[in-house]
């Protein structure tokens, strides 16, 4: 009688739990990327053409990974599930709007930028599909700013901290900053497209900047602090995959 | 060695937690002193590329739209929950394993 109690209290308190996300949810609104039809067809058509060849590279840089450790497919699927989980939240920020992470870091420090060039790539192919997220036309520049940029600065700016202090700091630091410059590319991108008409590419750039760059810093910071946290789960109980990828380091 | 270990993963798992609360109160102070309308900063964009060039239309257009507001949050819940639910999978099973190794390695002292 006691345990029947029990179960329907908590089955109560999910539903309470489930109505009240449901119902409290804030008014949806599309965050970030560079939306479906925003630009011009001419850029849409190169962002694309310079986003393939990584894709390509990526792909080729995944079927040698599963082929020659097949046991690290598992943390494959986890390096691209945190990007799908982190790009799925939009987090309100200090500028009184919303923005998404992108979640690409870990991976990129894990298997290097290119794997993360196909992962991202799926999520933002996801997305604007199925989301009305970003957009398929666009998908080509998204893919530069998010699977391309980011993780690509992730990888050498944990390399060039790994050097000088603590393994901890250097993720941190590396998923943080390729966060925030995913958003200052999606910004020089739209410059590029849409350069003002007195100030030319430099004021519009600033004006795409301070809308998309300032409300992801504090998004950055927590995509950091993510990301350090998802490492620590792996530093506990991941070592010999972290053993194969050659990640660990030496410690007193 | 198994207490530096047990110590070590003490630490670990408060710095978890200090992580944890780090991410959420900074997503709760803009919400709790910052008043705003808390769209996206992608609308926001699309609005900045009117002031830019006024005559500008989208040219190309979703196949595909979420009927309504709610269905759109149902999307991106569903992508959040799927992505947990595999890293939630992936590393219950590392644990799992660590653990097994751990006590198969005490057994035979046993």
């Amino acid at each position: 009688m006691k345990a029947r109690n029990r179960k329907l209290v908590s089955l109560g308190l999910m539903a309470g739990l489930s109505c009240y996300i449901v119902l409290a949810s804030a008014t949806p609104a599309a965050a970030m990327h560079i939306s479906e039809g925003f630009l011009p067809v001419q850029w849409a058509a190169f962002w694309w053409m310079v986003a393939l060849p990584f894709f390509v590279v990526g792909l080729r840089q995944i079927t040698h990974i599963t082929k020659e450790h097949p046991e690290l497919k598992l943390l494959l699927a986890l390096a691209g599930a945190f990007t799908f989980v982190l790009s799925a939240l939009k987090i309100p920020s200090v500028t009184g709007s919303c923005s998404h992470p992108t979640g690409t870091g870990l991976g990129a420090i894990l298997f290097g930028p290119s794997v993360m060039a196909v992962l991202g790539a799926l999520v933002l192919l996801f997305q604007s599909v199925l989301l009305a997220h970003g957009g398929l036309t666009t998908l080509g520049a998204n893919m530069f700013s998010m699977a391309i940029v980011g993780p690509f600065a992730a990888y050498f700016i944990y390399q060039l901290l790994m050097r000088t202090g603590s393994q901890r700091v250097a993720i941190f630091c590396a998923a943080a900053i390729a966060d925030l410059l995913t958003y200052v590319v999606t910004s020089m991108q739209l410059a590029l497209a849409f350069p003002a008409a007195s100030g030319g590419f430099m004021a519009s750039f600033l004006k795409f900047v301070g809308i998309f760059a300032i409300t992801q810093v504090p998004l950055a910071i927590s995509e950091g602090l993510l990301t350090v946290l998802v490492w620590n789960w792996l530093h506990s109980y991941g070592q010999p995959e972290l053993e194969t990828l050659k990640l660990l380091k030496q410690e007193s | 060695m198994s207490e530096k270990n047990t110590r070590n993963q003490q630490a670990t798992s408060q710095q978890n937690w200090m992580l944890v609360i780090g991410v959420v109160v900074l997503a709760v102070i803009p919400l709790a002193f910052v008043r705003g309308e808390y769209g996206g900063s992608d609308d926001q964009a699309e609005k900045a590329i009117t002031e830019i060039q006024p005559g500008y239309e989208p040219w190309f257009k979703h196949f595909f739209e979420p009927a309504s507001g709610e269905i759109e949050s149902l999307l991106f819940a569903t992508q959040a929950a799927l992505g947990a639910g595999v890293i939630g999978y992936a590393i219950g099973l590392y644990k799992g394993r660590s653990q097994s190794q751990q006590s198969d390695d005490k057994s035979p002292l046993e």
